[in-house]
């Protein structure tokens, strides 16, 4: 099962094309692609780490408005854009968490979600750059002098960055770096005694993180081509941690399948104006305490030996 | 000089002294014991040396260089271990990733290489599983090689422990309790393992309330009373000592 | 003293109240259950959304607070009998998700029932402005403080001086010893929840006249009064209510000297300043884990 997985999901994601009938669904598995590489970044910390992030759309808002506003009002190139939002996000989740990471688990609860706020009203406030609540245009991303456009093309991208990055989560969490940091989540004091520096670990995956979520927030801005600052807000990133939680904690195939589902339930709920918040809190609830572990693992554990 | 030294530890948490004022030195390549009734402060007495808490007052030192105040993480870099006695084991892996784990500080952490898969990185974790397995074989958990820890029984994960704090290749085991909860013939066996272990050249200092396996293994004992010294010497020694018979049979007994 | 800051003063200080009394159900939770209530803001917007409905079906005022208070205890009761509970001994992460649900539970139904409109409710007494030093103090900004003032007493006598305070605090200090001499521990927390929401309803009762309300309000006042209890060090009660107070010191004079539209991110902003500095806030006690 393990060993087939990747495959399947390459060939799933090969043969996908053949049967979206029109854009509208490549627009859909192209947002629960992206969804799926966040929410594995998010899943290293959460589910691996046990730690949390509720302001990973603050991350992702800070990738995307990156790439909005330096190629529009200062001329840099989209790639340099891109690459500039990651550093700056990955920076300023070290300057935050490192007081955070030497208390308990509700500060950092707190202090991201905080962070995630401030983050959104600065793009709201900021409306010389941003646009303010109207949202702005994105230039497109031309690589090698060829501009991605077209749902066809950027479903490639997302396709191919998919798999790179469950590749590499599962390569990082078999490795020794993985298992400190599981360690760590199974038993602080056992880590420490081995050697594992606690606050230096989580500190690094969750810099790691956000690195990811905004890289992904660079990518979505040039695929969507305008965004606005509802992409940051707190409603997103409790929608990312509603998608870690349904797919599984601590599994790699779980953050791909919780993406999937839970992109496809607002398209489901769209006629249902306000019923979309109740059914995440309703969902969120429910997973936790009657389903901790999440789908795959659940599943796994039901139908022999899984992750 | 002694490998590890003691001198006027002391701890206090709020109002009350769980370790006064204590001192000892424990040579290379010992079995060291640490006993007492419950409460004297021998586990607190560990918590100190190993960096879990900070001593209110005192000086620690391994191989002559002060450890006081270093944070535990930087102790197991020095080359010291522990166990404990009410079980820390990562529930959320494998038996076998729980004793990998151990050897944390000997392998290459890069995090860009563990994503990309890099060669050596794979070969020498490869490796290590193996070496885990072994070290499962050698403290008696050859039949739980492939089980998560959640699944293994409690005597089990006693040795799982012991393995793990192996894995470290320590010079200075701290065991708390290996023996506690387990039956006769399980402490038999773990006292035997103690024994193999000392005899590899690594020294253990050891908390524990069963007499006959302490008095059986112990090159020299330290008796802790109300967190105070009470008396120190080889077995024998300990055993003829009034102040020790007083304390464990109650004063007015004596 | 300028008038500027006296009106800043007061406004801070009438806002903060209100986060006082959302820092105290914080602390009341975090103390008899160790759990943070991410919901704890719903309540407040709970409190102040029910009081326009009922007063809209033509109930009395009285009788409208009254519902808008019990209410929101009987949710807050809800939630720790279906979703706390059955989730007992959970790590610290699973049960901040799950207060995080029942937020949003209770947000996405007050929208469905309610709409996305904002409300307001007339003052409690006179609308003529109090002329103070050239500030100006409205009179609801009164009952706000006087009610604070009023509830932080009464939960001080309860605390201190009946059986059932003093079996709420002992729980706290050590559930499983509570347990052994005969308190009902679960009882204890049903009731912490039970007390915690309707003190947040008060607050949001209180603040529906001088703010307006909407099913949303409740993240933001929620938040800010997390911030509070930890300003004052999470778990104390005294640091609460003085978290609660500087909080909206802060709030109101970074508002009115530096930028208004900054003025939510302030409280965060402070919250970083606190856990860079002071991590166990104002009054918070100093705690050695044991192992």
């Amino acid at each position: 099962m393990k060993r087939l997985a990747m495959p399947l999901l390459a060939l799933i994601l090969l043969l996908l094309p053949l049967v979206l009938p029109n854009m509208y669904y490549y627009d859909l598995v192209i947002r629960m692609t992206i969804n799926a590489v966040i929410v594995l970044g998010l899943n290293l910390l959460i589910g691996f780490a046990g730690q949390i992030s509720l302001g990973h759309a603050g991350f992702f808002g800070i990738g995307a408005y990156a790439s909005a506003v330096l190629p529009t009002h200062f001329g840099w190139h989209p790639v340099a854009a891109l690459l500039a939002g990651a550093v700056a996000t990955a920076l300023l989740a070290a300057l935050v968490a490192k007081p955070i990471f030497r208390l308990h688990g509700h500060y950092l609860a707190m202090a991201t979600l905080g962070l995630g706020i401030i983050i959104a009203i600065v793009i709201r406030n900021e409306t010389g750059y941003t646009g303010g609540p109207d949202g702005m245009a994105v230039p497109p991303l031309a690589i090698f002098g060829h501009e991605i456009s077209g749902e066809r093309e950027w479903y490639w991208v997302f396709a191919a960055n998919l798999l790179l990055s469950v590749w590499f989560c599962r390569n990082l969490m078999d490795s020794p770096f993985g298992r400190a940091l599981r360690a760590l989540h199974g038993s602080e004091v056992a880590a420490q005694v081995v050697g594992v520096d606690l606050a230096r670990y989580k500190m690094a995956i969750f810099v790691f993180s956000a690195f990811f979520a905004s890289i992904m927030g660079s990518l979505t801005a040039h695929y969507v081509g305008f965004i606005t600052p509802n992409v940051a807000d707190f409603f997103h990133s409790i929608e990312l941690v509603t998608m870690v939680v349904v797919g599984g904690m601590a599994s790699v195939f779980g953050s791909v399948v919780g993406a999937v589902l839970l992109t496809a339930l607002p398209q489901a709920l769209a006629a249902f104006d306000g019923w979309e918040t109740v059914a995440f809190g309703a969902i969120l609830m429910l997973f936790m305490i009657f389903l901790p572990r999440g789908l795959v693992p659940t599943l796994a554990a039901r139908f022999g030996r899984g992750e | 000089m002694a490998l590890l030294e003691v001198k006027g530890l002391s701890k206090a948490f709020g109002g009350v002294l769980a370790v006064q004022d204590v001192g000892f030195a424990v040579e290379a390549g010992l079995v060291y014991s640490v006993i007492g009734p419950n409460g004297a402060g021998k586990t607190t007495l560990f918590n100190l040396i190993t960096g879990i808490y900070q001593p209110t007052g005192g000086e620690i030192s391994l191989d002559g260089c002060s450890i006081v105040g270093q944070p535990p993480h930087r102790l197991a870099g020095m080359g010291v271990a522990r166990t404990f006695q009410n079980l820390q084991i990562c529930m959320n892996m494998s038996a076998r990733e729980n004793v990998m784990v151990g050897a944390h500080l000997s392998l290459d952490r890069n995090l860009v290489k563990a994503m990309i898969r890099w060669p050596t990185l794979r070969r020498s974790d490869n490796a290590l599983s193996d070496r885990a397995g072994e070290l499962m074989c050698y403290v008696g958990l050859d039949s739980y090689l492939a089980s998560p820890a959640s699944a293994m029984p409690y005597g089990a994960l006693k040795r799982l422990e012991i393995a793990r704090a192996l894995a470290a290749r320590p010079k200075l085991l701290f065991l708390d309790e290996p023996a506690a909860g387990l039956n006769p013939k399980e402490t038999a066996e773990i006292d035997a393992l103690i024994r193999r272990i000392a005899d590899q050249g690594v020294t253990v200092v050891l908390v524990e309330h069963d007499m006959k396996m302490v008095m059986n293994i112990s090159d020299r004992i330290l008796v802790l009373d109300y967190g105070k010294k009470l008396a120190e010497g080889s077995a024998a020694e300990v055993r003829a000592n009034p102040a020790v018979v007083a304390a464990y049979l109650g004063a007015h007994h004596a | 003293m300028s008038a500027q800051f006296l009106q800043l003063l007061f406004s801070g200080i009438t806002v903060g109240a209100t986060y006082a009394l959302a820092a105290l159900g914080f602390t009341l939770i975090y103390n008899a259950s160790n759990v943070i209530n991410f919901a704890q803001g719903e309540f407040i917007m709970l409190g102040g959304m029910l009081t326009v409905f009922f007063i809209h079906t033509g109930l009395p005022m009285p009788l409208a607070v009254a519902l808008a208070i019990v209410l929101p205890a009987g949710v807050g009761i809800l939630i720790e009998k279906l979703a706390i509970q059955p989730a007992k001994g959970a790590e610290v992460v699973a049960l901040i998700i799950i207060t995080i649900g029942a937020s949003l539970l209770i947000r996405g139904l007050a929208q469905v029932f309610f709409g996305k409109g904002s409300f307001g409710l007339e003052p409690f007494s006179s609308h003529a402005p109090i002329d103070i030093g050239g500030a100006v103090l409205l009179p609801q900004s009164l009952w706000v403080l006087a009610v604070t003032a009023l509830v932080v007493v009464m939960l001080w006598l309860f605390f201190s001086r009946t059986v059932m305070g003093k079996a709420i605090r002992a729980t706290s200090c050590n559930p499983l010893a509570a347990q052994l001499v005969g308190i009902d521990v679960h009882w204890v927390l049903l009731l912490s929840y039970a007390l915690s929401a309707a003190l947040g309803a008060i607050g949001g009762i209180l603040l529906t006249p001088l703010t307006m309300t909407s099913y949303d309000v409740g993240i933001m006042l929620g938040l800010k009064g997390f911030v509070a209890a930890v300003v004052g060090g999470l778990g104390s009660g005294l640091g609460a209510v003085l978290g609660g107070l500087l909080v909206g010191i802060i709030e109101a004079m970074s508002a009115g000297y530096l930028s208004s539209a900054y003025k939510d991110a302030v409280p965060f902003v402070l919250i970083f300043i606190i856990l860079f500095f002071l991590p166990r806030g104002l009054m918070g006690a100093k705690a050695t884990e044991r192992v």
